[in-house]
């Protein structure tokens, strides 16, 4: 396959070159205009991770001056790289969007070394002060989107028992799972949300039987933090439970199950960033931001959401949106009974502690191992 | 209280409901991969019949809003690939389990390439028949939410059981997986009941592979499958070719998928990922237990390449 792209490309600009008779004549047309570069792990519609970020993609392609070039199911290996070399080669791309985790160490790093001149954007959050100058990476505080999420549920749920169908036992996944879980608690003190691990981002038929185990326990409202959430939402809506989306709006799906979700907000990020870059600023290679900064956002809420959630949740939005308000502040005790955050501290969103969490607060149940 | 729970009770509820659920992919692929083995070929394609089974039944469904007709897309699909890895493996010298990888490999490339533009829609889906309207337990009546295909894979499994030992066709396809130069003797074509064998056997898991798109869990998307395919061709080798011993192995294999969730929802949270392994455990066990090193395996057709 992948042997198969390169020839096209090298075959297609063959055939270019021999057309226009130079090679260098294109190079110079082409300069007029900017390329970006947009590389996804997976199926850019899957309704999830990389929905939101073709979503963000096609923001860019609106923008004038601006062309876009993608590539889809590019695997987190040294496919990459060979990705990233031929967009930079034929394709003159100048800026690219790597956006899968997995792609930064070692594959974007190299790319970058290699490529001194081009701008590297990476989705995750990995940047250190030894990679590239030309690397940076950005990602969201999309826990303040679940924390809303989590006051709608803990308003909508009948039983008191939230479910969470959640792929793996890592810092992003749990301060999900323990952002949705203390907003429910703001709703309803007496809320839990049961978590079930099914071990991999994208497993269909564990994510249905995950979702039929919890509506079977009574939890009556899901939300998930797996690659596709669309399995969850349609075998929960077909159930009669209610459901928190997650990456994208999942509404189309489920009209009258979805109350609201947490979403991506590249679609804002990206033009931002192309903008910066016109203008000659520095993006900085750390970037992070929440409802704030306009890099997660808030699905609008469904019909059955009710007056008194909707406010309730309001309210915490515009807290979070004038930056005074922190999830995860002391005293924390986790689901085992330890204290893991004292009593007088506050962990703002960029606190280091919250990228190591390995821990479930309370009211939660399961386990992290 | 409606919603009351059932405590520890949904483990054995969700072992059984997931039996239901998620077995069905398994008893068409494993009875139908029972047939093929059974006339002399193994067939490990079926995981790419499988996917595009699903892939298919999912368009056809979407595009003509009848599942049924998707069904029958999903089946016809399915009995192409059989009829392709029938009609290479007719050629001399070629060797049935690489071409049976290679149409693994195209099959799966093959949906996934068709099946882009059927990731975000939503087609319509297979109904399920309400067997549980005798109780009033939500969880049951859940759980008793049965598909027919579900049922029609329950009926073919004994009917293949009798179709082997009572009937002409049977003893044909049994004698040429025994030896092929006894049905030549007898005047048939063995490449011909083998190519009718395999084809039938690509219509079953196809039909299988609709059932994964078009009811449970019910959409299409790339990691659909997930192994269950080649799962279920082990699971005929597990079945000793026995088509009531691939149902019961096929049930045991979807009770045993539903099994790590479950436990886990009712608060059982160590070793999730040792939950989630146990239908291969489970696989791994039977097959050390019943294996021996003085006979080749009880039941296998002496014309497969693998015994042969």
């Amino acid at each position: 396959m992948d042997f198969g792209r390169i020839s096209r490309r090298h075959l297609l600009q063959g055939s270019a070159a021999l057309a226009l008779g130079s090679t260098l004549g294109i190079r110079g047309a082409a300069a007029a205009e900017t390329t970006v570069g947009f590389i996804y792990v997976g199926s850019r519609d899957d309704y999830g991770y990389n929905q939101a970020h073709a979503q963000g993609a096609a923001a860019l392609k609106k923008l004038p001056g601006i062309k876009v070039v993608e590539e889809e199911k590019v695997p987190e290996t040294d496919a990459v790289e060979k990705t990233i070399e031929s967009m930079i080669n034929l394709d003159g791309a100048t800026l690219l969007f790597p956006t899968s985790f997995g792609y930064y160490n070692p594959h974007v790093v190299k790319m970058a070394g290699k490529f001194p001149k081009m701008h590297f954007e990476h989705c995750g959050g990995l940047w250190s002060d030894k990679d590239p100058k030309n690397a940076g990476s950005y990602f969201g505080y999309i826990d303040e989107a679940q924390y809303i999420s989590g006051i709608v549920a803990g308003y909508s749920t009948k039983s008191g028992k939230l479910g969470f169908v959640a792929a793996k036992p890592i810092p992003q996944v749990l301060r999900n799972i323990n952002a949705f879980t203390l907003g429910a608690r703001l709703a309803n003190p007496k809320a839990t949300t049961q978590v079930i691990f099914t071990g991999d981002w994208s497993m269909p038929v564990k994510e249905a039987e995950a979702t039929n185990s919890l509506i079977d326990q009574g939890v009556d409202v899901l939300t998930c933090h797996v690659d596709g959430p669309k399995t969850m939402v349609e075998n929960a809506a077909r159930r009669g439970a209610m459901v928190c989306g997650y990456h994208v709006n999942q509404s189309p799906l489920a009209p009258k199950a979805y109350l609201t979700g947490a979403e991506w907000n590249w679609e804002a990020l990206y033009p931002k960033f192309v903008k910066m870059i016109v203008a000659g600023e520095a993006i900085p290679n750390f970037y992070r931001g929440g409802l704030k900064e306009e890099i997660v956002k808030v699905s609008p809420y469904g019909e059955m959401v009710s007056a008194e959630a909707r406010k309730h949740a309001d309210d915490v939005k515009a807290k979070f949106m004038s930056g005074e308000y922190t999830i995860f502040k002391g005293p924390l005790v986790d689901n085992k009974g330890k204290t893991v955050i004292a009593s007088g501290t506050d962990r703002g969103q960029q606190d280091p502690e919250l990228e190591k969490m390995d821990y479930l607060v309370e009211g939660v149940i399961g386990a992290t191992a | 209280m409606a919603d009351a729970s059932l405590g520890l009770w949904t483990v054995p509820l969700a072992v059984f409901g997931g039996a239901i659920r998620v077995s069905t992919p398994f008893l068409f692929v494993s009875l139908g991969e029972c047939i093929t083995e059974r006339s002399g070929r193994i067939n490990l394609g079926l995981e790419g019949t499988l996917v595009m089974g699903a892939m298919s039944a999912y368009g056809i469904s979407y595009l003509s809003d009848s599942p049924w007709l998707g069904v029958l897309a999903a089946g016809i699909t399915g009995a192409l690939f059989g009829a392709l890895h029938a009609g290479i493996c007719s050629l001399p010298r070629v060797n049935d389990i690489a071409v049976g990888i290679a149409l693994m490999l195209l099959g799966t490339g093959l949906a996934f390439f068709l099946g882009k533009p059927l990731i975000e829609p939503t087609a319509a889906r297979l109904p399920a028949i309400d067997f549980g309207w005798w109780n009033d337990i939500p969880q049951l009546r859940a759980a008793l939410r049965i598909n027919v295909l579900f049922l029609i894979g329950v009926a073919i499994a004994p009917l293949l059981y009798w179709a082997f030992r009572t009937t002409r066709w049977g003893l044909l396809i049994r004698t040429a997986g025994e030896s092929a130069d006894a049905a030549r003797a007898m005047g048939h074509s063995v490449l011909l009941i083998r190519l009718r064998a395999t084809m039938v056997g690509g219509f079953l898991a196809g039909i299988g592979g609709s059932f994964l798109s078009l009811f449970y869990p019910g959409s299409w998307n790339e990691g659909l499958s997930s192994g269950q395919g080649i799962t279920a061709v082990a699971l005929v080798i597990f079945a000793r070719w026995d088509p009531m011993l691939c149902l019961w192995a096929s049930l045991a294999f979807g009770g045993a998928a539903a099994l790590g969730p479950a436990l886990q929802s009712v608060g059982i949270t160590s070793g999730y990922h040792l939950f989630n392994a146990a239908p291969y455990i489970l696989t791994l066990a039977i097959m050390i237990i019943t294996c021996s090193p003085k006979r080749t395996l009880t039941g296998a057709p002496a014309e497969l390449s693998i015994t042969r």
